[in-house]
């Protein structure tokens, strides 16, 4: 009997019906013109579901993600360009909502900072390099080498 | 009783890993043989403890005994055998109590090691027992994974179904073996920071010393990366595999120190230079472990909001990290002035090609850190709200680690010391006359035109082709007579065949990552039986759709013909819905169909339609090279197991080796 139940139950989930945990979400309608379909996907792809953890809306099955795919859409076909959708989406929920954080002071380390880090060790490196550069040393003789082996082996004890 | 056994054993082990700290921490001080044997008994008894611990946790989810908390939290009676021992480890608790197993083992190998001078290998062993003292520390008092409920439930509340996978049952091990592998190197670095001398010829040996254990560290991460970028890939249904999520970013920069190290250790070893900085890295990589810990297990990725939440356990992570850290890099900048000299060598170099794969390497795990970072910091420093995702990472990481591909073919070609930079371009003709030639194809094969993904494409083929072309030239290949050739190869050293199968493997993996992301198609529809939707180049049929038992399940299952879209090359694919009583979820499980290195992925989604003609939300994307990508790591991670092996072998014969 039990098992019936449980069946039955996958059976009304499995099929959307009323006992589904998640709200049926309307399915995508795409756009009609490729290209505007295209550039849309990609626009998907930058943008964050505002409710999921870590999602793009085009990952998200999310009810939310699909009412943002869908405002995408209509904007798209209303004629607005790539930028001013942005601009709209993050005047509308915050800079949050683009996966691509603003330049800006806030950020600069953010976007600059691995680069500068670069640059930084990288000139440092090279201003060593030419100091170092006048002495020439050369690498261990055999009898060096037999001699670490040696001072090595007194230093251990035991071990 | 098994269960409160195995929580006096957690006790124990912590008693013991102060006992190794202490002792051999004593045995340094008074250079004493016997304390800092038994320091490492201490070590061995320790690791003993924390298995036997771990396998009465195990046991209690084996036996589905659910008074105790963290059992009835995760697991359920109807749960295939696999499932109940792997949830033993898929709970904060239990995760933890693996973290110390792994710790206590790695300490326990350490303390059995041969061949280190007393002194490095017992200050080791004491800051090794330091660091799992501290870590099972955390788990006695925050998270015991043997708690007792007052009230037994009848039932367990289940594992989340996402995670009863057989790949993530073993990832959780594989990631935490890389992750707290690591912190043998830094005890190692710690000690040498302790014992090490200036201009002592102390930093090649210890580059040798440290190096086995990087390599075993970093090759097991990336397996336990792949694993867990495989899993996201066929159980979350969405075509991706990896999202740049913080979770995923946390494994990620332990993986890059790491990297990183093993380049650098290989300099120390064979020029002594870089000590410093090698020493650095070893610290980086395990402090990137604990930070990814902490990221991980205090919430605070959530939101900094739900940090406050359940603050204990977040607090009492970050206070190990600063504490541990703290310590060890306050060390380091007290230490490192004295460590200067080692070989010299000019620009151009091998010496100098690794050091430029340092600063590239350095400078891509910035880039993973600042964002997975900065959202937190910039929301706790001054509320503003940002999204750090995919498209920062493209403008940032990417170019940083292109650079570093396209300099690694001419490291190895690179004599030390002095380079002939004009020779090894010229040894490379053969790798860049590829890289063009596949570019190119790409440019002209591949539909949509993509510049950027063509160059990728030469990017990975110049990263395989220059990879075989150093291990031509070290075979004499077509150079010298067959027989010649043969004998080189032979007497080729594992470790040689190690690094050229890493490359190559990295190449492989830029190669898949490229073309599945530039050139990837997809096509959603709602189909019913009989009817089918395209993408790329194969189309898929619904035949059936049928209701399914599975051992705590029930499934929807859809039954496809993938085949071209000329109706050639038929085969039978099945995606699933699966529904989960237990827990009341449901979980997708992509249908793939492998066609040689591309993939064909499908899933079910909804029923829709009037219940006289049901129909299925289904979706299907067509993944061109995605084999690629998961063959790649692989091939890295066989490459550090064959140097690995290598340097046994070596240690072997050194050990044996009597001094002139």
């Amino acid at each position: 009997m039990r098992r019936a139940l449980t069946i039955a139950a996958a059976v009304i989930v499995l099929s959307g019906g009323p006992a589904v945990a998640e709200p049926a979400v309307a399915p995508d309608r795409p756009l009609a013109d490729a290209g505007q379909e295209a550039r849309a996907q990609a626009l998907f792809e930058g943008i964050r579901c505002v409710v999921c953890q870590h999602e793009a809306i085009a990952d998200s099955p999310a009810g939310v993600a699909s009412d943002m795919r869908r405002l995408v859409r209509e904007e798209i076909a209303a004629g607005r360009s790539d930028t001013q959708i942005r601009a709209g989406l993050v005047e509308r929920y915050g800079d949050y909502v683009l996966f691509k954080p603003p330049v800006r002071i806030g950020t600069w380390l953010l976007w600059f900072g691995p680069f500068a880090l670069l640059l930084a060790a990288g000139s440092v490196l090279l201003l060593r390099g030419r100091k170092s550069a006048s002495g020439e040393t050369s690498p261990l003789s055999v009898d060096e080498e037999r001699r670490l082996a040696e001072r090595l082996a007194d230093e251990d004890v035991t071990s | 009783m098994i269960v409160e056994t195995g929580a006096y054993l957690l006790a124990l082990a912590l008693a013991l890993s102060l006992a190794q700290a202490g002792l051999s921490a004593a045995g340094r001080a008074r250079v004493s043989p016997v304390l800092a044997g038994a320091g490492q008994g201490a070590s061995i008894a320790s690791a003993a403890a924390v298995f036997a611990s771990f396998l009465t946790l195990v046991w209690a989810f084996a036996a589905s005994d659910f008074s105790v908390a963290n059992v009835a939290a995760n697991s359920h009676t109807d749960k295939p055998m696999l499932y109940k021992v792997a949830a033993a480890w898929g709970s904060h608790e239990g995760s933890l109590l693996l973290w110390c197993l792994v710790m206590t083992g790695f300490g326990a190998a350490l303390a059995r090691a041969r061949g280190l001078p007393f002194r490095l290998k017992t200050s080791a062993v004491a800051v090794q027992g330091g660091l799992s003292a501290l870590f099972l520390a955390f788990a006695v008092f925050t998270s015991n994974p043997f708690a007792r409920l007052d009230q037994v439930p009848a039932q367990g509340a289940s594992l989340n179904p996402l995670l009863q996978d057989p790949a993530l049952a073993f990832h959780p091990p594989m990631l935490y073996a890389g992750y707290v592998g690591f912190s043998v190197c830094f005890s190692l670095a710690v000690a040498a920071l302790i014992e090490g001398r200036a201009n002592a010829p102390f930093w090649p040996a210890w580059g040798r010393w440290v190096r086995p254990w990087a390599l075993a560290s970093w090759a097991m991460l990336t397996v336990g990366i792949a694993l867990g970028a495989f899993w996201a890939y066929y159980e979350l249904g969405w075509g991706g595999w990896w999202f740049w999520d913080p979770v995923e970013n946390a494994s990620f920069m332990p993986w890059l120190a790491g990297a990183a190290l093993l380049h650098s250790a290989v300099v120390t070893e064979r020029r002594g230079a870089l000590a410093g900085w090698t020493v650095f890295l070893a610290l980086l990589a395990f402090t990137f472990s604990m930070l990814g810990a902490f990221l991980v297990r205090s919430g605070v990725l959530t939101s900094v909001h739900a940090f406050a939440v359940d603050p204990e356990r977040g607090i009492m992570l970050l206070a190990i990290l600063g504490l541990t850290a703290g310590a060890a890099f306050a060390l380091f900048a007290w230490r490192s002035p004295q460590l200067k000299g080692g070989g010299l060598f000019a620009p151009v170099s091998r010496e100098g090609a690794l050091v430029l794969n340092n600063l590239f390497l350095t400078a891509a795990a910035a880039t993973v850190l600042l964002g997975t970072l900065y959202p937190l910091i910039l929301e706790a420093a001054s509320g503003a709200a940002i999204s750090v995702g995919p498209p920062y990472f493209a403008a940032t990481f990417v170019p940083l680690m292109a650079v570093a591909c396209l300099i690694l073919p001419a490291g190895p070609l690179l004599a030390w010391k002095r380079a002939d930079a004009l020779g090894a371009a010229q040894r490379l003709w053969v790798a860049a006359a590829a890289a063009v030639v596949l570019g190119l194809l790409a440019f002209a094969l591949f539909e949509p035109k993509k510049a950027m993904s063509a160059a990728g494409v030469g990017l990975g083929g110049w990263l395989i082709v220059g990879a075989l072309v150093e291990v031509a030239e070290r075979i004499r290949l077509f150079r010298a007579p067959g027989a010649e050739t043969l004998r080189r190869a032979k007497g080729l050293p594992l470790a040689a065949w190690g690094m050229t199968l890493a490359h190559a493997g990295l190449g492989v993996f830029v190669l898949g990552a490229v073309v599945e992301t530039g050139f990837k198609a997809e096509a959603a529809r709602t189909i019913a039986v009989g009817e089918s939707l395209s993408a790329g180049p194969y189309s898929a049929r619904l035949d059936s759709v049928r209701i399914a038992e599975g051992p705590n399940y029930l499934a929807e299952q859809a039954i496809l013909t993938v085949t071209t879209r000329d109706g050639r090359a038929a085969r039978q694919v099945t995606a699933e819905r699966r529904f989960f009583p237990a827990g009341g979820q449901t979980t997708t499980e992509v249908g793939l169909d492998f066609r040689g290195v591309d993939d064909v992925y499908l899933t079910l989604g909804e029923r829709r339609g009037e219940s006289a003609r049901p129909a299925w939300a289904m979706r299907m994307y067509f993944n061109p090279w995605a084999r690629l990508i998961f063959l790649g790591p692989a091939l890295m991670a066989l490459g550090g197991l064959l140097s690995l092996l290598d340097r046994r072998l070596r240690l072997g014969a050194g050990a044996r080796r009597k001094p002139a």
